[in-house]
C-alpha cells in the first residue's frame, strides 16, 4: 500500500504485460521439445513441479457466459440482448457518447460493480445519478500525464469492473494493446469515450482517437430534443438512433431508438 | 475458569493537544483536528463548546475563542517526556496515544505502599514532567485540568474511572477491587464508542440504544452466547468489556519471538520525515508476518537503537487490534518523540535501528465480506487501486461524488479527494460516500433530465438575436429578443470543441433568473440560465452572468 517509493516510476513491467497467450497449457505440454524421449536417461530429467496459482487454474470451475457479463439497463436490451461482455473495450464516441457511457454502466454499478473515470473532468455528475449510476461507486480521477496515463488506467483495469476513459492525447499503440489484453484477462470492460464524432472538423479527430482495434462501438445519430419551444417549455427528452456495430454482432450492427435522457432522466424506449 | 483483569492504573491527560501547545487553561481556546473540535480549555466549555463540533457552531457559541489546529508531532513530543519520567515508576508503562498511558499496578503499589499513594506520587510525577513542558506557560496555570487518574480492574474500566473523576491525586477514581463490573453497570454504552474498530462499534453501539440497552449494565446482562450468535466477535469483546471481567480480547497470548521487524538506517536517522517513511514500511512488514500466521497484535513494542550503542524502547497498546496503519502511528509518534523530544528524553545521536516486535497477539478474525451491502471483494479492490493511483498522482487526484443539492447542475454533486481508510478492519475500506440524493427543494433549480457533460471551464459565446445583436435580459429578466444563432469565438488550440460556430438556434427554453446569496456581497451570484437546441440537435445549457453568456453544461 504504502509504495510511493516508486512515485514516478511506471507500474512494474508484469503488471502492464500481455497476457502469454499460451499460459494456459501445462509446462510439459508447453514445451515439448525439451525431454524428448531418446534424451530422457543422458540429461538431467527435469522435474515441473506445478505452483499453487496453477494447480488453482487447473481445477477452478468452469465460468459460465452468463457470468462474464455485466448487467445493462433494460433500454438497451435491443442493443446488447445478452448484456455487456467482460473483458471487452468498447468505445463511444459523438454527440451523446457521454451519454449512452453512462447508460451501459448504471446497471453494473447497482449490482456492486465500481466505475473509475479516467481524464473526463466534465461528466455530469447529477445525469449519472439520474440515469441510475450508483454514485457511491463512482470514482473520478483527474486527467494523468502522458507518461503516466497507462499505469494508471492498468491499475485500475483488473481491480474495477468498469474504466471510462479519455484520454487527453493519442495513447501509444503498445499501451492500449497491453490494456486490451490486462482487460481479457481480468475481465474489466473499458470503455473509451470520445466527444467528438469521427467525422467532425476540428481539432477532435487527433486527439479522440483510439490507435487499436475496440470490440464494441456504439454511436448516435439523429438527435431530436422533445420539450422547449420559442421559449416555453424545457429539454424534456431526446429521441436518438444508437447503434452498435463490433465483434460478435451481426455485420450491420444493431441500430435502436431510444429516449436517451428520457422524461425522468433514464433511458427508455419511445 | 473466570478470567481476571489485571489491576491496573491509567493517567489521562484531559485535552492534551492543549496542553501540548502550551495554551493556559483560564484562555477560552479550542483545538481543531480534521475539521472538529478534539479540545476545548474550561471557560470554552463552560459556554457550550463540546468536543466534536465543528468550527463554526464552536465559534458562534464563543466567539472570541482562540482557534488552533492540531499538532500531533508537538502532542507526541510533549508526552513522551511524561512518559519517561513515569520510567520512575514502574517500567512497564503502555502507553495508548499521545496524553494517555497506562501501566499495571501490581509491581509499583508495593514499592510505594497502597494504591492511593501511588496515585498521590504518579500525579506528582506527571505534574512535574507537564509543568516541564509548558515552560512558556505562567506558574500555575500551566497543564490545565492536570491529570486524571483513575485504578481498577483493566484498563477499560481503569480508563473510565479517570475519566469520571476530577484532577488527580484529590479527585481520583480508585475502584476497589473487584468493583469493576458494579462500577460500569450505570455508565452510558456510548463509551464503547472509540474502542475497537472505526465502524463496527459505532454500529453496534447504535444497534444497542435502538434496542433499549442504554446502559453497560443492560448490555452485560445478556447471555454472551446471545451476543456472540448476534453480534460476532466484536460485540462479543464489547460485552467482555462492558461486563468488566477482562478487557483484553479473547484468545490474547504472547507473541512467539521471531515475529519481530527490524530495519537498520545507514546513514543513522535523525529527521521525523525519513524516520516516519520507514515506520510506514514497518508496521506493513509486521503486519504481514503476523497475518501470515493468521495473529494479529494487541500491543507493540518499538525499540530503537542508536549510533552510541544506547536502546530505548515503549510499548504502545490500544483497545482492540492494531492494524498497519494503527501501528505506523505509533511508530511515527513515539520517533516524533524521540527525534524532537525535550533534551532530557533525545537519544545522543541518530537512530541506526527499529524494532518493532508484537508484543501480544490475538488470533485475527479477519474480515467476513458483505454478502449483502457492506464492504464486497469488489469494494476493496476499488479502495486498493484509488489509494495506489493516489500514490502514482499525489493526494487529490483521485475524488470521489457527495451530494451537497443547489440550483445549477454543477453544484448539485461535488467531487471531495478519496482518503485512505485510516484504519483497517474499519468498515471504511473504499470511498462509498456517494450517498442518497438531496431531497430538499431548492427553489429555482433547473429541472431535469440534468446536462451529462457539466464544463469545467465554461465557454464563451455570444448569443445574437435574428438582427444579429447580442440578446440580453432586462431588469425583470426578460429576453430583449429571442435567440437565433450562437457565436463562438475560436476555441483555444488543444482545448475541446464544445459548439460548432455560428450554429443556428432551433428551440429555447428559458429565461430562469437565479440569484443567490443575495446577501453576501463576495459570494452574491446572479445568473440567468437558458437552454438551447442547436440545428446540429445539440443541446446546450447558456448562462449569464455580469452580461457575458457561457455555455456551462451540454445536454450530451
Amino acid at each position: 500500500m504504502f509504495d510511493t517509493g516508486d512515485v514516478s516510476r511506471p507500474l512494474p513491467r508484469s503488471l502492464l504485460a500481455e497476457a502469454e497467450p499460451f499460459d494456459d497449457l501445462l509446462p510439459e505440454e508447453a514445451f515439448p521439445g525439451d525431454s524428448s524421449p531418446g534424451e530422457a536417461g543422458s540429461g538431467p530429467v527435469l522435474w515441473v513441479v506445478p505452483s499453487l496459482a496453477e494447480a488453482a487454474r487447473r481445477v477452478r470451475p468452469t465460468t459460465l457466459a452468463v457470468d462474464r457479463t455485466l448487467p445493462v439497463l433494460e433500454a438497451l436490451d435491443g442493443l446488447l440482448p445478452d448484456g455487456l461482455r467482460r473483458g471487452i473495450t468498447v468505445g463511444v464516441s459523438g454527440t451523446g457518447a457521454r451519454s449512452v457511457a453512462l447508460a451501459l454502466m448504471a446497471r453494473a454499478t447497482g449490482t456492486g460493480s465500481w466505475v473509475v473515470v479516467v481524464g473526463d473532468g466534465d461528466l455530469g455528475l447529477a445525469a449519472a445519478a439520474e440515469v441510475g449510476v450508483a454514485l457511491e461507486r463512482l470514482v473520478v480521477v483527474d486527467a494523468p500525464g502522458r507518461e503516466q496515463w497507462a499505469p494508471v488506467v492498468a491499475t485500475f483495469v483488473g481491480a474495477v469492473d468498469l474504466v471510462l476513459v479519455s484520454p487527453g492525447h493519442r495513447p501509444s499503440m503498445g499501451d492500449v494493446r497491453r490494456l486490451a489484453a490486462r482487460c481479457r484477462e481480468r475481465g474489466s470492460v473499458l470503455v473509451h469515450l470520445s466527444p467528438e464524432s469521427p467525422g467532425s472538423p476540428g481539432v477532435g479527430r487527433l486527439v479522440g482517437d483510439w490507435p487499436g482495434r475496440l470490440d464494441l462501438r456504439f454511436s448516435v445519430d439523429g438527435a431530436v430534443w422533445d420539450g422547449p419551444h420559442g421559449g416555453q417549455g424545457r429539454l424534456r427528452s431526446r429521441r436518438v438512433e444508437v447503434s452498435v456495430t463490433g465483434r460478435g454482432l451481426p455485420t450491420e450492427g444493431r441500430r435502436d431508438t431510444l429516449l436517451l435522457p428520457g422524461p425522468s432522466g433514464v433511458p427508455a424506449h419511445p | 475458569m473466570t478470567p481476571t483483569a489485571v489491576r491496573t492504573l491509567v493517567v489521562g491527560c484531559s485535552d492534551w493537544p492543549l496542553v501540548a501547545l502550551g495554551v493556559a487553561s483560564d484562555e477560552s481556546a479550542l483545538v481543531l483536528g480534521a475539521g472538529r473540535v478534539v479540545a476545548a480549555t474550561g471557560p470554552a466549555r463552560a459556554v457550550g463548546v463540546a468536543l466534536g463540533q465543528r468550527r463554526r457552531e464552536a465559534q458562534f457559541l464563543c466567539p472570541e475563542v482562540r482557534v488552533l489546529a492540531r499538532d500531533e508531532g508537538q502532542e507526541a513530543r510533549g508526552f513522551e517526556a511524561v512518559v519517561s519520567a513515569l520510567g520512575t515508576v514502574t517500567p512497564w508503562v503502555e502507553v495508548r496515544r499521545p496524553g494517555r498511558c497506562s501501566f499495571g499496578v501490581r509491581g509499583p503499589v508495593r514499592l510505594f505502599g497502597g494504591e492511593s499513594a501511588l496515585v498521590r506520587h504518579t500525579a506528582e510525577v506527571v505534574d512535574a514532567a507537564v509543568a516541564r513542558i509548558g515552560a512558556g506557560v505562567p506558574a500555575g496555570t500551566a497543564a490545565g485540568p492536570g491529570c486524571r487518574i483513575g485504578v481498577a480492574d483493566g484498563a477499560f474500566a481503569a480508563g473510565l474511572a479517570a475519566h469520571s473523576g476530577g484532577a488527580a491525586p484529590e479527585h481520583s477514581v480508585i475502584v476497589p477491587r473487584g468493583g469493576s463490573p458494579a462500577f460500569l453497570v450505570p455508565l452510558p454504552v456510548g463509551v464503547l464508542l472509540p474502542v475497537g474498530s472505526a465502524g463496527g462499534s459505532t454500529d453496534l453501539v447504535d444497534v444497542l440504544i435502538r434496542l433499549g440497552l442504554t446502559t453497560l449494565g443492560a448490555f452485560a446482562a445478556l447471555p454472551v452466547a446471545d451476543v456472540l450468535a448476534r453480534f460476532g466477535t466484536d460485540g462479543l469483546d464489547a460485552h467482555r468489556l462492558a461486563s468488566g471481567i477482562d478487557d483484553r480480547p479473547v484468545g490474547h497470548r504472547p507473541a512467539p519471538p521471531d515475529l519481530a521487524v527490524s530495519m537498520a538506517f545507514d546513514p543513522p536517522v535523525d529527521r521525523i520525515d525519513r524516520a516516519a517513511f520507514a515506520a510506514r514500511s514497518a508496521a506493513e512488514a509486521l503486519h504481514e508476518r503476523l497475518s501470515a500466521r493468521g495473529m494479529a497484535c494487541t500491543r507493540v513494542v518499538v525499540e530503537a537503537e542508536t549510533e552510541h550503542g544506547q536502546r530505548v524502547s515503549r510499548r504502545w497498546r490500544d483497545e482492540g487490534v492494531l492494524g498497519p496503519v494503527a501501528v505506523a502511528d505509533r511508530v511515527r509518534w513515539q520517533l516524533e518523540g524521540w527525534l524532537h523530544g525535550p533534551p532530557a528524553v533525545r537519544p545522543t545521536s541518530g537512530i541506526t535501528r527499529l524494532v518493532l516486535a508484537p508484543d501480544e497477539v490475538v488470533p485475527a478474525s479477519g474480515r467476513q465480506l458483505g454478502f449483502w451491502g457492506g464492504v464486497s471483494a469488489a469494494d476493496e479492490r476499488a479502495g486498493r487501486a484509488c489509494a495506489r493511483v493516489v500514490g502514482l498522482m499525489g493526494p487529490g487526484s483521485v475524488r470521489i461524488p457527495e451530494w451537497r443539492g443547489g440550483r445549477d447542475p454543477g453544484d448539485r454533486v461535488v467531487l471531495v479527494p478519496f482518503v485512505e481508510p485510516l484504519r483497517e478492519g474499519g468498515s471504511g475500506a473504499c470511498p462509498g460516500r456517494g450517498g442518497k440524493p438531496e431531497v430538499e427543494p431548492w427553489p429555482g433549480a433547473l429541472p431535469g433530465p440534468s446536462p451529462a457533460a457539466v464544463h469545467l471551464e465554461p465557454v464563451v459565446v455570444d448569443v445574437v438575436d435574428a438582427a444579429g445583436a447580442p440578446v440580453g435580459v432586462d431588469g425583470r429578466s426578460r429576453l430583449s429578443a429571442p435567440p437565433d444563432r450562437l457565436i463562438v469565438p475560436q476555441p483555444p488550440a488543444g482545448s475541446r470543441q464544445v459548439v460548432a460556430p455560428g450554429e443556428r438556434v432551433v428551440a429555447w427554453a428559458g429565461p430562469w433568473p437565479v440569484d443567490e446569496r443575495w446577501w453576501d456581497p463576495l459570494r452574491r451570484r446572479r445568473r440567468v440560465r437558458l437552454q438551447v437546441v442547436t440545428a446540429d440537435g445539440t443541446a446546450l445549457l447558456v448562462v449569464l452572468t455580469d452580461g457575458r453568456w457561457t455555455v456551462a453544461a451540454t445536454y450530451d
